[in-house]
């Protein structure tokens, strides 16, 4: 007896706790806007802190974001069912104008990608960018190939065959680094092409960044490609790349922030521009925007009203936390772009940030 | 013995079913409302099973639609997958499916039954509980942390010892030729192989406890030795009871995702090597849905979802019917 009444007295209080929350969220949830945004996974750390710092900015909107992919966050802004969408690739023409309304792209902060390695003695490697192109079509397969040993005199590169890594995962990573191959090899533009997966010639699938980091780390011989800030924060060998200007350029922060600077003179309007193979000195080659999507015209004032703030102190103030968290912030010129574009963001013909 | 009639979806050693009068009684008018209540909640529930597989099957080919339509029997006998060109065919995936899981139970099966019989029949009765424990134990280690051991330990190991090995004693086979990576075929079947040992040894043993003890005596009564008794008396007996557990095991391995992905090699290609890089339908479903933007590209990752369901009720139907074609000779060798 005694311990059915045990029972019965846990459950109830399993019960209690269960409906608790629900007794108390709308007091608490009604004062509050929720907005919700879904996409891109690579800006995740950086858009959580941001929503973290922001929240104690402006009580009045909390922000939600699931991180489903890019894909997943043009799918669900062009159904409706989030407040903004997030990606890393810029959505297609086609996608445009499936839309049910006009959608900007606004850039938030920069990503690199950068060729890891393991080679005998982690040498420092230059690439010049046609090479890089040659090596993932399977043109040239070895280590002490003469032309990557022409780029790379003192490495003492081994006699062996180069194992080719690349993400098995679609990726905005992806697209970067074949948007770049297709950009500096005409045979890679034809044969391959541009996508977060594409039908890779050669080589072997990794899952994420770890997955790549993981075979080219246990794989002597391979070459692979990983986000600079995975590759920095896991000390991963990073090649330099023989940029436009015919410089080779380290990957870092500031020479992906060069790139979007170099690109920024022959911005398209809508921003929906890939910033590979920029001019610049001192540009870093393989870098990429990551966006959020948001309509340009609003179906809710107050709604409208929170992304629209939000959205200018992430352009502005919430730079600052690009950094540590290894993103490469928005160039001022970049910066002074998007301002116009936030402030067209309206709703019923009135702009909502015009006070600012 | 001969009297207890053996069916076809008693899978799992049905030694413990209830006399028939106890389900009679449940069914009869005058039962108690709380028993004509239960029946209907459990019906409820096995009905429930039904409705979702139905459901699935149709949420699937409805998102596989215009696939279906663009690529028709191509999409089964092509094997280019290129996303850019939207020009999409399974074979590849179908074909890793297949062979990986195949290579995993070809591995797995003697090793757990053997544990299983030492488990059962002879190991000390002490050793017997943590033993069992550390095999069930197996089957509760996430197959992410099996992938990542995979990457790390696994693969480095097959690319500087077995691969070499296999390549130099049996390397005139098809099977054993082409550069060593390590991660490949090889690779992921030996993980699916250790992840689905635990399934089928834990199955098999209880299998074997199950059966009744004037069997064996029976058996050595005969005048059989041990290895005697375990093949005529425990064998015999737990055939489909075996076969279950193997098909359990097989469930795991076709669906397996996450640790085959990472160690597989995602390279979508047909190659008799052993060595050399696969793909299969669950990982490329995993890899490349959460990005795919084209309706084309997401129809065809979803026909792919299709397939494997096919794929699993078609096998699951052969094996089903397999333990029923053994489960009659078993009936009939009884009687």
């Amino acid at each position: 007896m005694r311990e059915i009444r045990m029972g019965r007295k846990l459950t109830g209080m399993i019960l209690a706790a269960l409906l608790l929350p629900l007794g108390f969220a709308p007091g608490q949830v009604s004062a509050q806007l929720l907005m919700n945004g879904a996409g891109a996974t690579f800006p995740y750390p950086l858009y959580s802190k941001w929503f973290d710092e922001y929240a104690k900015l402006d009580r009045s909107a909390r922000f939600n974001y699931q991180s489903i992919g890019s894909g997943g966050g043009i799918r669900q802004i062009m159904a409706q069912t989030v407040d903004f969408g997030a990606s890393d690739g810029p959505m297609s023409d086609e996608q445009l104008r499936k839309a049910p309304g006009e959608l900007f792209h606004i850039p938030m902060v920069m990503g690199a990608v950068v060729a890891t390695y393991n080679l005998p003695g982690t040498p420092k490697l230059r690439f010049p960018a046609d090479l890089l192109a040659d090596i993932f079509l399977g043109k040239v397969t070895r280590w002490n190939d003469p032309r990557i040993e022409a780029a790379n005199p003192a490495a003492g590169l081994p006699n062996q065959p180069i194992i080719l890594v690349h993400r098995s995962d679609g990726s905005g990573t992806t697209y970067i680094w074949v948007d770049y191959l297709s950009k500096v090899s005409k045979e890679w533009e034809a044969k391959v092409g541009r996508g977060t997966s594409v039908n890779w010639p050669v080589g072997l699938g990794g899952k994420g960044n770890e997955g790549v980091a993981g075979l080219v780390k246990n794989t002597p011989g391979a070459l692979g490609y990983v986000e600079l800030a995975y590759a920095i924060t896991n000390k991963l060998p990073a090649a330099a790349i023989r940029n436009r200007a015919g410089h080779f350029v380290e990957p870092n922060i500031e020479s992906t922030t060069a790139a979007a600077a170099g690109a920024a003179r022959n911005m398209p309007p809508d921003f929906r521009v890939s910033l590979t193979d920029p001019p610049g000195e001192d540009a870093y080659p393989v870098a990429g925007f990551t966006w959020l999507l948001v309509y340009r015209e609003q179906h809710d004032e107050i709604r409208g009203r929170a992304l629209a703030k939000f959205l200018w102190w992430a352009t502005h103030d919430g730079q600052k936390y690009a950094p540590a968290l290894l993103y490469a912030p928005l160039p001022p010129q970049v910066v002074k772009m998007v301002e116009p574009k936030i402030k067209e963001i309206r709703f019923q013909g009135k702009p909502l940030l015009a006070g600012d | 013995m001969g009297r207890r009639t053996s069916q076809p979806w008693e899978g799992l050693g049905g030694g413990q079913a209830l006399p028939r009068w106890v389900s009679w009684q449940a069914g009869r008018a005058g039962a108690s409302l709380g028993d004509r209540g239960f029946r209907l909640l459990t019906r409820t529930a096995a009905l429930y099973v039904l409705g979702l597989m139905a459901a699935m099957s149709f949420a699937m080919s409805w998102a596989a639609f215009p696939s279906l339509k663009a690529f028709g029997w191509r999409f089964l006998v092509t094997s280019t997958w290129d996303p850019v060109a939207e020009s999409f065919g399974a074979l590849p995936f179908v074909y890793g499916t297949v062979l990986s899981s195949m290579l995993a139970l070809l591995i797995a099966v003697p090793l757990s039954i053997g544990a299983a019989i030492y488990l059962a029949e002879l190991a000390p009765l002490w050793i017997r509980p943590p033993i069992a424990f550390l095999i069930e134990l197996l089957a509760a280690i996430p197959s992410v942390v099996y992938g990542l051991w995979g990457i790390f330990v696994l693969a480095p190991w097959l690319r500087t010892w077995l691969q070499p090995a296999l390549a130099t004693w049996l390397g005139f086979l098809p099977l054993f030729q082409g550069p060593p990576y390590g991660v490949g075929m090889l690779a992921a079947g030996i993980i699916l192989a250790i992840m689905v040992v635990p399934f089928i040894t834990a199955v098999s043993r209880e299998v074997f406890l199950a059966v009744p003890t004037t069997q064996r005596e029976a058996a050595l009564a005969l005048g059989a030795t041990r290895w005697e008794t375990t093949r005529i008396a425990v064998l015999r007996y737990g055939r489909s009871g075996i076969l279950g557990a193997v098909l359990l095991g097989l469930g795991r391995a076709l669906g397996e995702t996450m640790a085959v992905t990472m160690v597989i090699g995602n390279r979508p290609q047909i190659a008799l090597s052993l060595f050399a890089p696969g793909y299969t339908m669950a990982s490329v479903i995993a890899n490349e849905f959460a990005e795919a933007t084209s309706d084309l590209y997401l129809a065809a990752l979803g026909e792919i979802g299709l397939l494997l369901l096919l794929l699993t009720v078609v096998i699951n139907a052969l094996a089903r019917l397999l333990v029923w074609s053994v489960g009659g000779a078993v009936k009939a060798v009884r009687e």
